[in-house]
């Protein structure tokens, strides 16, 4: 199939950006949207221009690197990664709007790659266990429910790619940060943190520029991992337990 | 190729095998808690090795500077691991022990691997169970509250715990994790988008890494009181694996270039569950989680050129040859022998699909066992995965599976405490050769990363502080401004050359060699061949290669040619060693020495050892020395798993 590609160019964080206009022809519908991106680099190497940039490594939909807004949806048209996209979800002569996430705490790195190192911050400001190493008491010694552990492990799924602040028009975290907060909330090993954790990591969240959830709930839509909102909920009930009694 | 008569000491303590760690543990010299913040230490690569590394070390006291390339520590590629973690546990009371762990570690490593090591990996499996459920890490459980386990291949017990189809996921976040609380504390350095470049070595010691920032382009020196090295394996050589497109050789490349070992390179694992290749444009393979082994049945039609469609061929018309030629083992035999059997239907024009270049994994008699929910719940992300690539639903009809490049056993060698032969250079994880020998179980390779980072290095790494005089160099030293040069150098060819080719086309062209030549099954003409041919692809590629852009500026043609310039010189390295080990074992397999009935036929009068190389600088020739590998626990057996 041959498609018409607009590709947002930035050369930095402080540069003008443009869409620039390439033909991508001969793409097989089987090939990934990134294999297709691959492409069209390798033609522009050839031809002595600068390949465009774009984060991705596993490409089996689980590291969480790659993420481009594609026709105006964060990953594009099906709810997956954007390595996990396949060209068959387009058709033979299609326009492709290809953009970076855009989101104030995301700076652009260069076109469609943005600096998510906010999300690192907000998991240091308490998204952990404080554990020490090799000490740890026998793993079956605490019985943990199957009903609590699965939960624990359907928010511990996010991939942290950034999908849901690019999606949200108040560019918000609150997908991101409550998945982690909701899983370690749900564990016996997360609890004597609990409040301290929840408070840190929503004040990092505010220090780091993300808005505030209005409840569009677009976070869940794109979310390739299929997030769930509740988490939201369940972050404002923990927030506002330790806000109340005091961490 | 000469062989040295080095003898390379392995550091193996004395003692009866169970008691090897524990006293050495006891004898190891201690870092007391308030020198321990005087040493700094470089870790390279955040992955589960890497990343517990870390977290561990930066928890003791000392200060970490920690490297990876891509944006985040949490990216690394252990991340994908989709199976589970080996532990002998024995919480299934079905008769597992260390002893037993131990032996089919060693079994399924062919007799290639070293025993003090593979004891301490299967002794200290249990606390890393402990280790990561205290972490948090959501693992498996059954109703009545306690952790889940199920079997995995190469093994008739159930020590493997997971968690869904994401075990290395959830490993990984729970190191990073522990990582990103060091972040806080101020104890770890991050530096993501960071490439290794060059190791730096003074007076035989490594002293430090030149690193380029990959945004900003900038070339830098950090030095170190040691450097860990936990860069992963070198997959990629093949071009298409199961690895992460990032995944490269140029870390522990450079650091034999600079005179490290670099031990079995011809030891790779192929996996015998991934999707197989679909057209030119591939970038990348996708496996498919082993555990689908456990309920799905691996067939073939019993005619070659059979095109009807799967559910069109009868019971009587299949054959599920593994279970057939591996009764006691069935669809669980360990990955090198089921890659084998399904690259020898293959070539018998038995194989599936519209290439001819795959078998089945049929799950119809699971799901009509179970139900189509109970698969769901177990492999339910998997399948979902399978169906995005592939465009066919697994639940109706049989997934279609081939062998592909997913481990390697080989990497830079190391001794007891996982010190390279340079003092100060620490190796741990996918990137040394240590605990695999020919050919790596499934489920052990997150083992192998977590305990080697959370309970071997941390001791032995304060060992060596306490041993050696503290360094007193810094980046002022002129063996860093010698290797910046080096590396600077070496950008600046890449930019002049200014050729027609990119750097990609390069590596397909490697890499579709490699896997001909040195791939599921060599043999002595074929090697001989790929050895003559790397050099003119070397040759081409640094007259012809095209690299866009500058120096001083995010560039992705050049991280390509410099990744690629690494395998090149690594894939002449491994077809001489495949061509020098005249054997047959694990993912090492010599067409000329085989049975009658096709298995790998290994030669242990003149094998039983560790290849090592040492560069010769620039001469292709390296030499080999020899670490023998001594046996007293287990009787040298033949793998049978009839």
């Amino acid at each position: 199939m041959n498609l018409t590609l607009h590709v947002w160019r930035q050369k930095g964080p402080a540069a003008a950006g443009r869409m620039v206009t390439y033909q991508a022809r001969g793409v097989s519908p089987d090939q990934s949207f990134l294999e297709m991106l691959d492409g069209l680099n390798e033609e522009l190497i050839t031809k002595g221009e600068e390949p465009v940039a774009f984060d991705h490594d596993c490409r089996e939909g689980i590291c969480g690197s790659c993420g481009m807004v594609i026709n105006g949806v964060a990953h594009g048209p099906e709810q997956t990664t954007t390595c996990q996209l396949h060209m068959r979800s387009f058709e033979d002569g299609d326009e492709i709007y290809i953009e970076p996430w855009r989101a104030e705490p995301f700076p652009v790195v260069r076109d469609l790659m943005v600096d998510r190192s906010a999300f690192d911050r907000i998991i240091s400001a308490g998204g952990y266990v404080s554990i020490n190493t090799g000490s740890a008491p026998e793993a079956n010694a605490t019985a943990i429910r199957k009903e609590d552990a699965d939960m624990a492990f359907d928010a511990a799924t996010c991939i942290g790619c950034g999908a849901c602040v690019a999606a949200c028009k108040n560019a918000s975290a609150m997908l991101f940060t409550s998945a982690k907060v909701s899983q370690l909330a749900k564990l016996p090993q997360g609890q004597v943190e609990r409040k301290r954790r929840v408070l840190n990591m929503v004040e990092r969240m505010d220090q780091e520029g993300f808005g505030n959830c209005s409840n569009y709930q677009e976070c869940e839509a794109v979310c390739p991992k299929g997030i769930s909102t509740q988490n939201i909920s369940v972050m404002n009930r923990e927030y506002l337990r330790a806000t109340l009694t005091g961490a | 190729m000469k062989v040295l008569e080095e003898r390379l000491d392995a550091r193996i303590p004395d003692g009866p095998l169970d008691q090897k760690w524990t006293r050495h543990q006891g004898e190891m010299k201690l870092v007391s808690p308030n020198n321990k913040r005087k040493y700094t230490v470089i870790v390279v690569g955040t992955g589960l090795a890497g990343g517990s590394a870390a977290a561990t070390l930066a928890e003791l006291g000392y200060n970490v500077l920690s490297f990876c390339y891509q944006d985040s520590a949490r990216r690394a590629h252990s991340i994908a691991a989709q199976g589970g973690i080996n532990a002998c546990k024995n919480y299934q009371n079905d008769g597992d022990s260390v002893r037993r762990f131990f032996h089919d570690t060693i079994k399924g490593g062919d007799f290639r691997s070293r025993e003090a090591n593979v004891y301490r990996l299967t002794e200290l499996s249990t606390d890393i169970i402990d280790q990561c459920v205290a972490q948090g890490v959501p693992f498996a459980r059954e109703y009545g509250g306690t952790l889940a386990n199920r079997s995995f291949g190469g093994a008739q017990v159930s020590r493997t715990f997971y968690a869904r189809g994401q075990t290395g996921q959830q490993l990984l976040l729970g190191c990073y994790q522990a990582m990103m609380r060091q972040v806080n504390a101020g104890k770890i350095t991050l530096f993501p988008r960071t490439e290794m470049l060059d190791l730096v070595v003074a007076n035989g010691r490594a002293i430090g890494i030149i690193t380029r920032d990959m945004v900003t382009g900038k070339v830098e020196k950090h030095c170190a009181d040691a450097v860990v090295l936990a860069t992963g394996g070198y997959g990629n050589v093949f071009y298409l694996s199961t690895n992460a497109k990032g995944c490269n050789v140029t870390a522990g490349f450079r650091a034999y270039r600079q005179g490290a070992y670099f031990s079995n390179p011809c030891y790779t694992q192929i996996h015998p569950t991934c999707i197989p290749p679909h057209g030119e444009h591939q970038s990348k393979l996708t496996l498919m989680s082993e555990s689908l082994r456990n309920d799905g049945r691996v067939w073939v039609s019993k005619t070659p050129g059979d095109k009807r469609a799967p559910d069109q061929i009868p019971d009587e018309d299949r054959d599920y040859y593994l279970e057939r030629i591996y009764p006691s083992f069935g669809n669980l035999a360990p990955r090198d022998i089921a890659s084998r059997a399904a690259k020898r239907v293959v070539d018998e024009g038995r194989g599936v699909g519209p290439t001819g270049v795959g078998v089945y994994l049929d799950f119809r008699d699971a799901i009509g066992r179970l139900g189509a929910q109970n698969i769901a719940a177990k492999y339910g992300n998997l399948f979902d995965m399978y169906q995005r690539i592939t465009d066919e639903d697994p639940y109706k009809v049989p997934m279609r599976i081939y062998p592909a490049s997913h481990y390697t056993m080989g990497g830079l060698w190391v001794d007891y405490n996982l010190m390279s032969n340079l003092p100060g250079l620490f190796v741990i994880g996918e990137a040394n050769f240590s605990d695999h020998g020919a050919n790596r179980l499934g489920a052990s390779a997150l083992l192998q990363g977590l305990v080697d980072g959370y309970f071997v290095l941390p001791y032995t790494i304060g060992d060596y502080f306490a041993r050696f005089k503290k360094l007193d160099a810094s980046a002022d030293h002129p063996e860093f401004d010698q290797a910046e040069a080096r590396v600077k150098d070496r950008i600046r060819t890449f930019l002049s050359i200014n050729g027609r080719r990119t750097p990609d086309s390069f590596h397909r062209q490697l890499g579709q060699l490699v896997w001909d030549k040195c791939g599921m099954s060599r043999n002595a003409e074929g090697l001989k061949e790929a050895i003559a041919r790397i050099p003119e692809i070397r040759q081409e590629f640094w007259e012809d290669v095209k690299v866009v852009g500058s120096g001083e500026d995010l560039n992705i043609s050049l991280e390509q040619a410099g990744r690629t310039a690494d395998f090149i010189d690594l894939a002449e390295l491994m077809c001489r060693d495949a061509l020098a080990r005249e054997e047959s074992c694990g993912g090492h397999f010599r067409e000329e020495h085989q049975t009658d009935e096709g298995e790998a036929l290994r030669d242990d009068e003149r094998f039983c050892h560790v290849s090592c190389w040492k560069s010769n600088g620039t001469d292709p020739d390296p030499d080999l020395i020899l670490e023998p590998l001594v046996f007293e626990n287990v009787q040298l057996a033949t793998r049978s798993y009839k």
